[in-house]
């Protein structure tokens, strides 16, 4: 450890702690535990109630359909992705990159609003969809689309880094021993990144479950057709039923304090696994 | 480092080619969309949609909201990051796992718990207004919301540079008679600075085009609490699809700037970590 010097004295560092659990609380852990705690303002029958709520009830089962449909698009082109741009040189790949990374800088709001000029009434492909009857906005479509754009870059973004740091000797050599694409990526590629692909799922899945902005362009509000958990939970607050509001919203607070707890158990993975192959 | 140039790998081409359709038909052809459709205005109509008083006040309280925000998260991102990595307390880990909620909770749930807790009749906000300040539906509640949203990005960009921070920088300096302050302004600052301007433009980037977390809090009064995002949100309403796109180009060129801003204060940081 450093020694005396180096350090800020005990008030100083004391201070500091405090400080920072202070903004901590205020602005992440607080809300964080309203959210449980107005949820249960009324007791356990009222919280559970309220989650069998018909309405509540179909927006958990669209909630969990667009993430079905969009992760595992997700997944295969995030790998397609990182696998082009790590384990390739050519011109235009850091275009490439940025325009990839670009659902990150975008307001969510402006990615439901394209899909719109697209696909709405009054959009592009508006009147030739409205003659063959097919429903784009305001429909299970616009939401998957929507919420294939805002977790575009999630997959690529964390496996680009771990593949480059990877090298293409491995593959190289186990290509020269006859292995096939395939086996390649799965015997060669896949377990030294595994980790972080769990993790970019987990993430994207996260999004794509929780995305609220984008989806609620282009989903229209209609109640247990086109509402995901996110907009229900806007739904019943404005019309001020707060205790089932928080119901629904801390059944999306559950799926992030997971998503957090798993991270955190890759993270610890993933690091005792490289000591491993350190002393190896 | 081998070059990444590999002849013998195989699968170049069909993954170049998912990705290129993926990208083109899942963000690029929408987005142009978006251009074409604000093209289609006129010089006259497009100042009238993009920059009228009240969307001119949005921008202003966006703008505006994302900066302070993001200089507040610079201060507090610093603080977490530094007692994160130079400090040992009870439950560390634990809160170190938890600085990532905003990445990982749906805006909405943030937007509707941060009400709860700023409203007049809220915790926070009960007792805040016994001091006469009000913060949900104010903009300070918009700035509020901005801080939870932006926070983490200053704290995960500081926290990796200050832990790869050499001791002996710092040993030197002491040796050389600097106090803690002096050790801080001249050694520890200079090192991080360029991960300091990364967060605060990760962190203005996001707080600008944010809308969950933020339009529960706002309290949308016209004029006064209503942010960018909103707007686009409001013409769309009013079908008025020209009038949303010209806003969102708007958005989009600030959007873009400040990527330009980020890229380059990354280079900056790498030239920077060479230089050691």
């Amino acid at each position: 450890m450093r020694s005396n010097p180096l350090r800020e004295s005990t008030p100083v560092r004391l201070v500091l702690i405090a400080l920072a659990l202070a903004i901590l609380t205020l602005f992440l852990f607080a809300p964080l535990l309203v959210v449980f705690g107005e949820a249960l303002s009324r007791g356990w029958e009222a919280y559970f109630d309220a989650l069998s709520e018909p309405d509540t009830q179909s927006s958990i089962w669209l909630t969990l359909l667009v993430a079905m449909l969009t992760v595992p698009i997700d997944l295969v082109v995030g790998i397609c992705t990182a696998w082009c741009v790590a384990k390739f040189e050519f011109r235009g790949k850091s275009l490439l990159t940025t325009l990839v990374d670009l659902p990150f800088s975008v307001s969510p709001v402006i990615a439901g609003l394209i899909y719109v000029l697209v696909f709405g009434l009054r959009g592009w492909l508006g009147p030739t969809l409205q003659e063959h009857h097919i429903h784009v906005i305001f429909a299970l479509p616009g939401i998957v689309l929507a919420t294939l754009f805002v977790t575009f870059p999630f997959i690529a973004r964390e496996l680009i880094p771990l593949m480059e740091e990877q090298g293409t000797e491995d593959e190289e050599a186990a290509v020269v021993l006859g292995a096939n694409g395939w086996q390649l990526f799965r015997r060669v590629t896949l377990p030294n990144v595994k980790w972080g692909l769990l993790y970019g799922v987990l993430l994207c899945n996260a999004r794509a479950m929780g995305e609220f902005g984008a989806v609620s362009v282009v989903s229209g509000h209609i109640r247990g057709r086109t509402t995901t958990m996110p907009l229900q939970v806007e739904i019943l607050y404005n019309e001020y039923n707060f205790v089932a509001a928080f119901a629904v919203a801390s059944v999306l607070a559950m799926l992030a304090l997971v998503t957090l707890a798993v991270k955190s158990f890759f993270e610890w993975r993933y690091a005792k696994e490289l000591s491993a192959e350190g002393r190896a | 480092m081998n070059s990444t140039k590999s002849p013998v790998i195989p699968g170049f081409g069909p993954t170049l080619g998912v990705t290129l359709f993926a990208l083109g038909l899942v963000v690029l052809l929408p987005l142009a969309a978006l251009f074409l459709r604000a093209g289609g205005l006129s010089w006259d109509q497009f100042i009238h949609a993009a920059f009228s008083p009240r969307v001119m006040a949005a921008y202003r309280l966006s703008f505006g909201g994302a900066m302070l925000a993001a200089s507040f998260n610079v201060f507090a991102g610093l603080v977490v990051a530094w007692v994160l990595v130079r400090y040992d307390f009870p439950l560390r880990k634990l809160v170190d796992a938890l600085v990532d909620l905003p990445f990982a909770l749906p805006t909405a749930v943030a937007g509707v718990a941060l009400t709860a807790l700023y409203a007049p009749r809220g915790f926070f906000g009960k007792i805040l207004l016994s001091f006469g300040i009000k913060v949900a539906f104010t903009p300070l509640g918009v700035v509020v919301a901005m801080v939870f949203i932006g926070l983490p990005f200053v704290v995960r960009t500081v926290q990796p540079v200050l832990q790869d921070l050499e001791a002996e920088h710092e040993e030197a300096a002491i040796s050389l008679g600097a106090n803690r302050l002096q050790v801080f302004q001249r050694i520890i600052l200079p090192a991080i600075l360029p991960a300091l301007v990364t967060g605060f433009a990760l962190a203005f980037a996001r707080a600008l085009g944010e809308y969950g977390s933020v339009i529960f809090i706002a309290g949308n009064m016209p004029g006064i609490s209503e942010i960018a995002p909103l707007m686009i949100v409001t013409k769309l309403e009013q079908y008025d699809y020209a009038g949303a796109s010209a806003i969102a180009v708007v958005m989009l060129l600030v959007a873009f700037v400040m990527l330009l801003v980020i890229n380059s204060a990354q280079k900056w940081r790498q030239n920077r970590m060479q230089g050691y």
